[in-house]
Parts: structure tokens; C-alpha cells; sequence
């Protein structure tokens, strides 16, 4: 599933693909993820033109109407430097599932271009930047929600608490049920409203029962989906509230 | 009791949303199955610790993707040496052939009882309700198997077909049907169930089992099993008819050692099973048991389409383990009744399309939040989202159409919507522009946001898009900087 990923040098500049969910709902997220990239010296290029990378429809079945989202992606990163992604869903769309989209057609060139420059973040801030933080924030207990993507599409489930234990301050606990699903899975949630909220019910117990002040993710479904959860039973009067966060952000925040 | 009242339900794939619905509220159900399924997810675990796990993967893989490159060979050498041996081979094109084969068989000893060995295949072609309708009694003689037939339900698991009942379940259903006693002593249960089953294992004139793997190069049929009572399915009545799916074939004996392990690993967690059946021929001259005849029944049904198209191919690795199921976190919750197909969970998903059509089944291939726990356990490497996706493709009407009901999920709404996404996303000023975002994300979001919203409050957008926060922070950083080639600033914004 996952083959050996062998890591460029630290480039001096690079593109920042930043989610259409980002883009929406989580704009300083990707603000975040851009000034973590600048402090490492990296110039950072934000296409203005782009929008989605196309995974809702591909993973709708909508093929032709992903391809077509997808085409105009391809056209934003004519440069040969890598494309940081700030999710691993949108990044495992990109770097697998673009080769499949485009395979046999004029674009298959291009789209093998993209998918080999593309990056998740926290896997490039560890395995390009070999980025060092200083923690600067006070002491705090946090859980680390890894998304599917990230930890299977694009073999990334690592990197992320890497990052969490350069923070001097920072406990990282341990969630059970770790590598279980929290329901979001795009349109899954829509579709499969209920069994959905089964997941991310467990997913916020298990969150809970870890002793965490605060979650953090890499990916914005995860964060929206079980945020969702904790603010919806919370409003509700059945339970505290536990913040979440990406993980961009919690480093930036504390680090800067 | 919850297990009793789901006897009373017949469950379909066109019902999945209420099945899921009432599974979900159930919460005996749920118990049952998180229970189980987090023990079978700990046995895999620990049994594979001491292993290398994915070099046995691949050679599992290989030998599968061998065996289907060649099949139409295969089948035809597996023919020529199971009739050397002396085993009969018959041909189905589909279930209703294949019970009818198996009808005429027993109707030709003048068979009246039938005693079974677990096999998914004769679940799939309805076949004890066949030999029923033609006065022929078929006793399942696998544990759970029993349990489910006693109970008048269908297997809610391919491996462990009684798994959603619990102890005090299955003591009231044994109680209720065979008159033992309340209990919850297994092991009083278990006893009772192999007593009132031996009798009838000598009292039937023909057994019928299913096959694990069938061998090509020596005409081999492998039965893998736990309880015993494959062995005396297969040994003790005069005759023994195998079924299986024309996938099972392997070709050599050789590549049956690895797949064993990978298939009792991944199954229960076991390094082996209690039994494993070789059966090569009927009784020979000389010998002691055994049945007169054996007959093995190659079982197409839809199989011969899967295998024609080069990206579904890989659909028939399958060995039938059950760990995707094991992993899956949605049938983890719901349970296997709630696909209402005989084979449920993840392989369910990928593979009862191809029986039922897509017209029944498109609600299960978008029942996975493609988490990939499926794809990354199975234990042949069957990318099982992949398939998810290609089928939800066929589903949506924008595949290659050779899936049974293809399109069958495409409507003019959710068409509509993914089309008016599509402009948006490829005019960037008009997704820049568009200042009402939530209404970008209406159109994500095709059917129905109002469950989403029972569950978990509903995603706010952002004041300001990311577009614009990286416009005001490349002015505040460095005013002076170049925009790329390609992207200009937005106007719509400013
Ligand atoms: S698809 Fe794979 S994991 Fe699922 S039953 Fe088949 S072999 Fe086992």
C-alpha cells in the first residue's frame, strides 16, 4: 500500500495547495501551515486560482466531473518544486488516486508530475525541513487524531506526533482505538449520516477517556466531523466540550 | 430477545439504511459485535507479531493473482485430475443450475437428509431452501451454522456465521428449539448441540460441504475447519458433494501452505485450525471409510464477469477470511444482518454487485468511509477501496457499464449538483467570489444535510477564505514579492 518515499533536499521554494475545506472553514490553518514553511526559509507560492483537488467527486463515483476539477489543479504548479497539501486527504488524492484519474490520457505526464511533488505537511516539515521546535507555550496534555488517509493512503501516521514530541510542554496521550476511523469520510457522512455518527461518537469517547486537554489533526474532515460532535453534545448539556485544533496552528501558536 | 425477534425480519440490500438504522438502536447488537470483533482484531494482531507479515502478504497475493491469470487452465487441469481421482465434476452457470445439479445428485441416491459442512457458496445459491422445496432436509452441521438454521436466520459473518448472538441468546434458542436446559455453560451447550448432531451426521445419506482450496495440479480439495464436523460432512454419509466457487482454485500443492496461514490467521488468529481435510477421492478398494461417490460442483454465478474485467479481477483473490469484516468500523456497528447479503462487510460490498446488481446493492458500495482498515488487513492484498470507488463509478453511471444495474444510482439531482461544483471549481474567480460559502458546500453535500446536523453541529465557514488571508499576508510580509504566473490577484475580494 505504502512503498519507500525517498526524501528531496530542502528546497527554496515551494507551491501550498491549501484545501477547499481549509480555504472555507479553517482559513488560518492554512495561514499556519504557510508561516511554518516560511520560518523554515522556504518561500511559499499560493496559486490563487486554485479550489478543490477533485476528491469529493472521485470518491462520489462523479469521475468526470472530478477529472475535469482535478485538470485545473494540474495547470497551477508548472514549476518542478514539491506541492505542500495540508491534509493528508486531499495529499493521498493527489499523489494516488490523480495517477488513476488520468491514466491513458494526455495529462497522465503531468498528473505523475504533480503526485510525485506532493506532500503532506508534517511529513515535509519532518522529512525535507527536519524542522526543530521550541516550545513556548505551557504545559498541556494532548491527543493526536491521525486521519485514514494520512496513516494508510499515504503511510504518514508517524509524523505527525513527531512533531507533538518536539514540544517540550506537551504530553502527547495515547487514544484506544487509535487507527479507528472517527465517521467522517466525505460524503460518507452525508450518505450514512447514522452509522457516521456511531463512529465519531466512539471517536469523542475515546478522545475523552484519553485524560486530553485538547485534540489536534492534520485533516480538517477529521477536525469538523468530531469538533462537530463535541459541540453538538456539549450544546446539548450531555458532556464538556474538548477543543480541537490542526495541527499547523497548535504548532505555530506555541512555537511562535 | 433482540436475536429472536430479527428471525421475523427478512433483510435486504435495498433496506440497508433502515437495517443500519435498527441495528444501530439495538444495543445488544452492537455489544455483541464490538465485542467480537475487538477480540478477532486482538487475535490477528498478536498472531501475526512474530511473522513477516507482509512478505507474506505478497507471496499470499501472488499465488492468487497466478492462480487467476490462468484460470480457464487451471479449471479445466483441476477438472481432468479430480476425474482421474474419481471425483465427478459438474459445471453451474449460476445458483439455480447449481442447486438443481446438487437436487438430481441426491434425488439419484434417493437421498432424503442432507448433512452440511459450512459452505458461504451454498448460502449464496439459497440451496437448502431448494432441497427443502423438493422434500430433502438439509442439517447444517457447523456450530454456528446450526445455531443460525435453528434460529431461522441467515449467517451475519462468513467465518463465524452466529457471532451476533451472545451466551444467554443462544441457550434461550437452543432451549426454545431442542428443549435443553437454560444455561450459560458453553461447554453444556456445546455438548448438547455435537449430541443431537452425531446422530444425524450417521443418519444422512449424503453430505454436503464447501472447499478453501481447490488444487489444480493434484485434483485436491482442501476443507479448512474447526469443530470436526467438515471431516465427518465429508466422510461419513455415502456421498459427498463439494460446492465451491470457480475462484478457489490454486495451482499447486504448493501454494496452499501459505494461503492456509494467511487464511487461519487472519481469520481467528490462529497459527492453524483443529482440522484440515485433503480430500483427493471416493473410498478405495481396501479402504475402511469414506464416502462411494464425491462430486464437486464448479460454481460460476457472476464469477466469469468479474473475471473479464481487468480492474474487478482482483475481486476473486478473495479466501474468504473475513478479516476486512473483522476491521471494518461500519460493520463493526451495524453487524452482517444490516447488508442483508449473504456475504456482508467489505467483500460483501465488492462483490454482491456483481450477483445481485447494482439496482439491489448500490447503497453498499458508498457504505464505507474508505479508511482503507479493509485494504490494509486483507490478507491477498485486494484493494478493497478501490473497488468501493470503481463500483460507486459504475454505480453513478460513469464506469465502463459492465456491472450488472450500472447507473443505478445516478440522479438527475445529485447530477446536477456534482455538475454545478464542477463549474465552480474550475472558475477560480467565482469560487473566490463566492462570499455565501456555505453555498459552495451545498452543492458537496448532494442529498441530505439534515441528518449530518442531528449528530454534530454544522460547520461554520470562516469570515475570511484562505485565498484572501494569503493575499493580506504576502502585503503585509513582502510587499514587493511577485505573484506567481498563475495566480493573479482576486478582485471580487479586494
Ligand atoms: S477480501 Fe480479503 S480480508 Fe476480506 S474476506 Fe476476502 S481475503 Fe479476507
Amino acid at each position: 500500500m505504502t512503498s519507500v518515499k525517498l526524501y528531496p533536499p530542502k528546497p527554496q521554494k515551494v507551491y501550498f495547495f491549501g484545501t477547499c475545506l481549509i480555504d472555507v472553514f479553517y482559513p488560518q490553518a492554512g495561514l499556519d501551515g504557510i508561516r511554518l514553511l516560511e520560518r523554515e526559509g522556504i518561500e511559499v507560492i499560493f496559486p490563487q486560482e486554485q479550489t478543490c483537488c477533485g476528491q469529493p467527486a472521485y470518491t462520489s463515483g462523479y469521475h468526470d466531473e472530478a477529472r475535469k476539477v482535478a485538470e485545473a489543479q494540474l495547470e497551477l504548479f508548472p514549476e518542478p518544486w514539491p506541492i505542500i497539501v495540508p491534509s493528508g486527504s486531499c495529499g493521498g488524492m493527489m499523489r494516488t488516486h490523480y495517477a488513476q484519474l488520468f491514466a491513458g490520457t494526455p495529462r497522465e505526464a503531468q498528473a505523475l508530475s504533480v503526485a510525485e511533488r506532493v506532500f503532506e505537511l508534517t511529513e515535509f516539515l519532518i522529512h525535507v525541513c527536519h524542522v526543530v521546535l521550541t516550545d513556548k507555550g505551557q504545559p498541556e496534555r494532548v491527543a493526536m487524531h491521525t486521519s485514514c488517509s494520512a496513516r494508510r493512503e499515504m503511510g504518514l501516521a508517524e509524523t505527525g506526533p513527531k512533531l507533538l514530541a518536539q514540544l517540550g510542554q506537551v504530553e502527547l496521550v495515547e487514544q484506544v482505538r487509535a487507527a479507528e476511523c472517527c465517521g467522517f469520510g466525505g460524503t460518507f457522512a452525508v450518505r450514512h449520516p447514522e452509522v457516521s455518527a456511531a463512529m465519531v461518537e466512539d471517536k469523542t469517547q475515546a478522545l475523552e477517556a484519553s485524560g486530553a486537554e485538547r485534540f489536534v489533526t492534520s485533516d480538517c474532515g477529521c477536525l469538523m466531523n468530531i469538533a462537530g460532535r463535541f459541540e453538538h453534545q456539549h450544546l446539548a448539556g450531555e458532556r464538556d466540550s474538548l477543543a480541537g485544533e490542526h495541527i499547523a496552528s497548535y504548532l505555530w501558536r506555541r512555537t511562535s | 430477545m433482540s436475536a429472536q425477534s430479527d428471525s421475523l425480519h427478512t433483510f435486504t440490500p435495498q433496506a440497508f439504511h433502515r437495517q443500519a438504522h435498527d441495528a444501530l438502536g439495538n444495543p445488544q447488537i452492537r455489544a455483541n459485535f464490538r465485542r467480537a470483533m475487538d477480540g478477532l482484531m486482538a487475535k490477528r494482531r498478536d498472531v501475526f507479531s512474530d511473522w513477516d507479515l507482509e512478505t507474506l502478504r505478497e507471496l499470499g497475493a501472488n499465488i492468487r493473482l497466478r492462480a487467476l491469470a490462468k484460470l480457464p487452465t487451471l479449471l479445466e487441469q483441476l477438472e481432468a485430475n479430480c476425474e482421474a481421482n474419481g471425483i465427478r465434476v459438474h459445471w453451474a452457470e449460476d445458483g439455480e443450475q447449481a442447486c438443481r445439479i446438487i437436487r438430481e445428485l441426491c434425488e439419484a441416491r434417493g437421498a432424503k437428509s442432507v448433512i452440511k459442512g459450512k459452505s458461504m457458496v451454498s448460502e449464496e445459491m439459497h440451496l437448502n431452501a431448494h432441497l427443502e422445496a423438493a422434500g430433502i432436509t438439509a442439517l447444517e452441521s457447523d456450530l454456528g451454522e446450526y445455531l443460525v438454521q435453528l434460529n431461522e436466520q441467515t449467517p451475519s459473518h462468513i467465518i463465524m456465521p452466529a457471532i451476533h448472538l451472545n451466551t444467554d441468546e443462544i441457550s434461550a434458542i437452543m432451549q426454545a428449539k431442542t428443549g435443553t436446559k437454560k444455561t450459560r455453560d458453553v461447554d453444556y451447550m456445546t455438548a448438547a448441540a455435537r449430541a443431537q448432531l452425531r446422530e444425524r451426521f450417521m443418519a444422512a445419506d449424503v453430505g454436503i460441504s464447501g472447499v478453501n482450496f481447490a488444487v489444480a495440479e493434484t485434483g485436491t480439495l482442501c476443507l479448512v475447519e474447526n469443530e470436526g464436523n467438515g471431516r465427518m460432512t465429508t466422510a461419513v454419509p455415502p456421498m459427498h458433494i463439494a460446492v465451491t466457487g470457480i475462484e478457489k482454485v490454486v495451482e499447486r500443492l504448493r501454494d496452499v501452505p501459505p494461503l492456509y496461514a494467511l487464511l487461519t490467521r487472519s481469520a481467528t488468529g490462529q497459527h492453524v485450525t483443529t482440522y484440515f481435510n485433503m480430500i483427493s477421492s471416493p473410498r478405495k478398494p481396501g479402504e475402511r471409510d469414506g464416502p462411494e461417490e464425491v462430486h464437486l460442483v464448479l460454481v460460476d454465478n457472476g464469477r466469469s464477469s468479474i473475471y473479464q474485467d481487468d480492474e474487478l479481477l482482483d475481486t476473486l483473490r478473495c479466501i474468504r477470511c473475513g478479516a476486512c469484516m473483522n476491521h471494518c468500523p461500519v460493520y463493526t456497528r451495524v453487524g452482517g444482518h444490516t447488508y442483508g447479503t449473504t456475504y456482508p462487510g467489505p467483500i460483501g460490498s465488492i462483490l454482491m454487485p456483481h450477483m445481485l446488481g447494482l439496482e439491489a446493492t448500490k447503497d453498499l458500495p458508498s457504505a464505507s468511509s474508505l479508511c482503507g482498515a479493509c485494504g490494509e488487513v486483507c490478507p491477498v492484498k485486494i484493494p478493497i477501496p478501490d473497488l468501493l470507488v470503481r463500483l460507486r463509478k459504475e454505480a453513478a453511471g460513469e464506469g465502463r457499464g459492465n456491472v450488472k444495474g450500472a447507473g443505478a444510482k445516478r440522479s438527475r439531482k445529485e447530477v446536477a449538483a456534482w455538475k454545478s461544483w464542477q463549474w465552480l471549481a474550475t472558475h477560480p474567480s467565482a469560487w473566490r467570489g463566492s462570499t455565501k460559502l456555505a453555498g459552495k458546500f451545498s452543492v458537496l453535500t448532494p442529498s441530505r444535510l439534515g441528518p449530518w446536523t442531528d449528530h454534530r453541529t454544522s460547520p461554520k465557514p470562516a469570515k475570511t477564505s484562505l485565498h484572501v488571508l494569503v493575499q493580506q499576508h504576502q502585503a503585509q510580509t513582502a510587499p514587493s514579492a511577485k505573484l506567481p504566473a498563475k495566480g493573479g490577484p482576486a478582485k471580487e475580494e479586494s
